[in-house]
């Protein structure tokens, strides 16, 4: 699982819940796997995203480093920024490890890097 | 507008990827063909520059024809989503072997988890619903509705050529826009047991269905 993805994963599905977000990540095995570099996606992603969710979720697997926590203004025309930004979002990736949904505290297993939001009938809204 | 490859070697590619090890009827777990899969994406890409540096969501992914697809013609990250393991783990050997990093797959049901934090939020939406042919028909329409609240453009889909006037209606009845922008000849290999003839031929729209706001 990316940072990408976390940033707009929710478990408002769970009966009971209302927003669900954000999950809290908890991983055994993190890797960084290498993505090509593309500076226009990140800078037009950057907006979409809850950055203090994205800056948490990157301090909690200690790759926090050179993240500011809040985003600049110009940040489209800092490539180092950029860069940085899309190490986190895209190349950072949870092996092995879970998510909790904030409210209920339902566990969702990630394994081999896949995240399982699967429900049962009776946890479904 | 362009495509960062050609044609061909988008079809050499999709030719190449694994499918699903034991198709799930239940599933509707049909393997879009590569063929299918390249023209539909092509399409997409060069009438509508709808997947180069987007952000896109494959819905319903399967074993990854058109995440893979969408990422060798340039997506800037690919969601995918499916309800089986088993799919997504085809998907993961088929990201191994062409050496694809930009696909995310989460494991979920679509139609009912909601998953999303935002509505609108992908600038894309891929899907190859199922169907809805055996025991759960309509399933293809929640597919696109779902969809469609989930992007802030268009959803690109691939629907049976026979509910053509049926997804007509919907689109007016949910206020969208929407259009077939390629006709399709889905050859379905006889993959379950009840399917008599060795092939079957099915013709398959592929629609573009998009918010009133969006040209």
């Amino acid at each position: 699982m990316k940072l990408i993805t976390h940033n707009m994963l929710t478990s408002k599905c769970l009966k009971g819940v209302l927003t669900g977000y954000p999950l809290a990540i908890n991983a055994t095995d993190v890797k960084v796997n290498e993505v090509d570099f593309n500076p226009d996606f990140i800078a037009r992603i950057i907006p979409k995203l809850d950055w203090e969710v994205l800056w948490r979720a990157a301090d909690s697997l200690g790759h926090s480093e050179g993240l500011p926590q809040v985003v600049e203004s110009n940040y489209e025309a800092n490539q180092e920024f950029l860069k940085t930004a899309h190490k986190v979002l895209l190349e950072v990736e949870v092996e092995e490890g879970y998510l909790t949904c904030p409210e209920s505290g339902r566990q969702f297993p990630i394994t081999k890097g896949i995240p399982n939001m699967l429900l049962t009938e009776a946890e479904v809204q | 507008m362009s495509a960062v490859i050609k044609l061909k070697t988008l079809e050499g590619h999709l030719g190449t990827l694994s499918g699903f090890s034991e198709p799930k009827l239940q599933l509707e777990q049909y393997e879009t063909p590569a063929h299918i899969a390249a023209v539909a994406l092509y399409t997409i890409q060069t009438q509508f520059g709808a997947l180069e540096n987007k952000l896109v969501l494959d819905a319903g992914c399967g074993t990854g024809m058109l995440s893979l697809g969408a990422s060798l013609l340039g997506a800037g990250t690919v969601v995918a989503l499916d309800i089986d393991e088993l799919a997504l783990e085809v998907l993961q050997e088929n990201l191994e072997d062409t050496g694809v990093t930009n696909i995310d797959a989460v494991q979920c049901d679509f139609l009912s988890s909601n998953i999303c934090r935002w509505n609108n939020y992908f600038d894309t939406v891929l899907m190859n619903p199922p169907f809805g042919t055996k025991n759960n028909a309509g399933i293809d329409m929640k597919f696109l509705k779902i969809g469609l609240d989930l992007t802030s453009d268009s959803v690109y889909s691939l629907h049976k050529s026979s509910t053509r006037s049926h997804i007509q209606k919907k689109i007016k009845e949910w206020g969208v826009k929407g259009s077939v922008i390629a006709e399709l000849r889905y050859n379905l290999p006889a993959t379950y047991k009840f399917h008599r003839q060795q092939t079957r031929d099915i013709d398959v729209d592929l629609w573009r269905i998009n918010h009133p706001s969006i040209e």
